[in-house]
């Protein structure tokens, strides 16, 4: 994993990323969103207060998938009707990329994959319907839609111009999911599986207050 | 830095809130975790995924139900330390009768939530379920399939919430309506709610009333099950097949026994002679003793073997079995009879050249024999009758006996292991039907 350094643009703090692939960051200090244009940074917005942070994985967190080492890099906070659940970006030791969601505490790693068949249209999301991708079928069981309520850290891509759109997640019968996230044309889709909270062996965990330590 | 500054990594208790309906003061203990509060005073659910803390809905809770288990309290259970942080009561109505449960919603910042419900002091761990159980036809009825476990549709219902304190991971509220289905395989269970928007899935673990007692430190004293729950593991299960297996194991040893037995028996011919009987000489006295034989052993059986060329007649023996040197007797008479013929129907026979019997318990001595023969004096040809005495033969009713009495514990157990799941299922959609019930749900 190479690292390198940039200043923020806004404030003058020191910018470190952690993974050569980020095209976005956010400053610690001034919550200004960075976008990376070949060498320089170009300051594209200020990212929103977190609402209320319960989630225990924090940027740096650690862990184990697959026995392959990953570290907690970025995140997005999507909210929805009901609330709001997070997107950890993960970068693997390989310097693959990958995320985490957590969403009240329910756990699952995914990878963004390419359709093998092409997604229904937004407009045909029906609870229940089957999608087949990569020879797994897949039950839509949640359609949602969201908006990007804030980010942090480092990102693959740009979340300063995301707008609200339909997220549909898929489940199966053997613990695998998926999502289609209509945000972007074509939708993007990532695949992956739900995880035991133990199997993913997080270290660098926030601690909670009154509560023993993970 | 500076106090105000929150430390990073670190995540302070909630603080307590205002209700902004009541204004009464409300503690959070999951604050941003859980999605809606229920103010204790006056049952206004509160959105606390907003900042702004906004009434969801009101609803007078028709009844007040203080939880077995106080919100707040901490307990260890699978090796997880969870805190109740909210409680509700839900009811079914089935032919105009209410039945009410109770579930407690467990929490903990790292493993997010899990769920105890309870019902009729039946207690189950409840885990939300992230893969969809695949439909399948167990014994018959509607069932799913999750892991190598297969459940057995058992109910389905429409559950209406009736009371409703403290936090939950979505906004529920007094009179929320779900539509519930429960699979059973004890001692889980797969339970799904729908509302219009979703389907979730759970899978339940019976657990046993006293277990969460310990661990949350419940100060009242446990009160005990009553009835048999849908997922209750049934205290035969696994005895049918063990006693089964039991029984199995014992007829081989006692197999084995006969066996051996059979092998090792004297098998001993103590006597062999042919007699010829002559109706002629029939009256008067016809009487006569044999020569002295040996029978070695002690309380050894001794079989007595008649073999006789009757045809169409009989011969009867009154035998008496000696001891020469005590003068104790054994009296037994047998009968040796054979008749054939032919009639519209072809040939027949009835009764047999040969008998015998068997004379347990003869100590060993020097005997004689004294017989006694009858037959129809009408007749003219003599008969001759070949009498064989055989010490220690191999006997084989007793094991027979044994295999039947032997019979008796595991078809009892099968009785109550019936019994027990008739009394589960009496619960269930398919009362009264039985497993044989043919479902009307397809």
């Amino acid at each position: 994993m190479s690292t390198r350094n940039a200043i923020c643009p806004n404030c003058g703090a020191e910018i470190r990323f952690r993974w050569s692939g980020a095209v976005q960051t956010t400053c610690d200090y001034c919550k200004s969103i960075l976008v990376r244009n070949d060498i320089n940074l170009a300051l594209v917005g200020k990212a929103a207060d977190l609402p209320i942070d319960i989630s225990p994985i924090q940027i740096g967190t650690e862990g184990l998938f697959n026995t392959k080492a990953f570290q907690v890099i970025g995140r997005i906070v999507y909210r929805y009707d009901l609330g709001t659940w997070n997107e950890w970006h993960l970068v693997f030791t390989d310097g693959s990329s990958g995320w985490l969601s957590d969403a009240q505490a329910e756990y699952a790693i995914s990878f963004g994959n390419s359709f093998t068949d092409a997604p229904p249209a937004p407009g045909q999301l029906q609870r229940g319907m089957m999608m087949v991708q990569h020879n797994v079928p897949l039950y839509l069981t949640v359609i949602t839609q969201a908006l990007y309520e804030t980010t942090e850290g480092e990102l693959p891509f740009t979340s300063y111009d995301k707008e609200k759109c339909y997220f549909a997640d898929f489940r199966t019968n053997d613990g695998r999911f998926g999502t289609v996230d209509y945000g972007e044309d074509p939708p993007l889709l990532f695949l992956g599986q739900f995880v035991e909270f133990n199997s993913l062996q997080l270290k660098n965990l926030k601690e909670f207050e009154g509560w023993p330590t993970a | 830095m500076n106090p105000s500054t929150p430390r990073k990594g670190f995540v302070p208790k909630a603080k307590a809130l205002n209700c902004p309906n009541c204004g009464s003061q409300i503690e959070l203990r999951a604050l941003g975790a859980a999605a809606g509060v229920i103010c204790s005073y006056c049952s206004s659910t509160i959105d606390a995924t907003n900042p702004q803390l906004k009434i969801i809905g009101q609803w007078q809770a028709a009844m007040t139900i203080e939880p077995a288990i106080p919100l707040g309290s901490r307990g260890k259970l699978k090796g997880v330390l969870w805190e109740a942080i909210g409680f509700q009561q839900r009811g079914i109505n089935v032919d105009g009768t209410n039945y009410f449960w109770r579930e407690y919603v467990l929490w903990n910042p790292y493993q997010g939530f899990r769920y105890l419900s309870e019902y009729n002091n039946h207690w189950n761990f409840v885990t939300p379920l992230q893969t969809l159980p695949a439909p399948t036809t167990v014994m018959g009825t509607p069932g799913l399939i999750l892991g190598p476990d297969k459940y057995r549709h058992f109910q389905t219902a429409r559950a209406y919430t009736w009371f409703v304190i403290g936090e939950f991971p979505w906004m529920v509220q007094v009179g929320e309506t779900v539509d519930t289905a429960d699979y059973v395989a004890p001692p889980k269970m797969l339970s799904s709610e729908m509302t219009e928007n979703e389907v979730t899935w759970s899978q339940s673990e019976y657990i046993a009333g006293t277990e969460i007692w310990q661990a949350f430190q419940v100060k009242t004293p446990c009160p005990p099950a009553s009835g048999v729950f849908a997922n209750q593991p049934s205290p035969y299960a696994g005895k049918v097949a063990g006693s089964w297996k039991f029984y199995g194991l014992m007829c081989m040893v006692l197999f084995a026994m006969m066996v051996f037995f059979a092998i090792t028996a004297r098998g001993q011919k103590a006597f062999d002679k042919t007699v010829i009987i002559n109706p002629a000489s029939m009256a008067g006295e016809k009487s006569f003793v044999t020569e002295v034989f040996t029978l070695d052993g002690n309380n050894d059986n001794l079989e007595v073997n008649i073999d006789a060329d009757v045809a169409n007649k009989w011969i009867y023996l009154s035998m008496a079995l000696i001891n020469e040197d005590t003068g104790q007797a054994f009296d037994f008479g047998r009968e040796v009879s054979f008749y054939f013929g032919t009639d519209s129907d072809g040939s027949w026979t009835e009764g047999s050249r040969s008998d015998d019997v068997l004379l347990p318990n003869i100590p060993g001595g020097r005997y004689y024999l004294r017989v006694e023969p009858d037959t129809d004096p009408t007749l003219a040809a003599p008969v001759s009758a070949r009498i064989q005495l055989v010490r220690g033969v191999p006997y084989y009713l007793r094991y027979f006996l044994g295999m039947f009495l032997l019979l008796i514990p595991p078809i009892w157990t099968s009785i109550r292991a019936a019994a027990f799941e008739a009394q589960r299922w009496n619960e269930s959609d398919y009362a009264g039907g039985g497993s044989s019930s043919s479902g009307d749900d397809e």
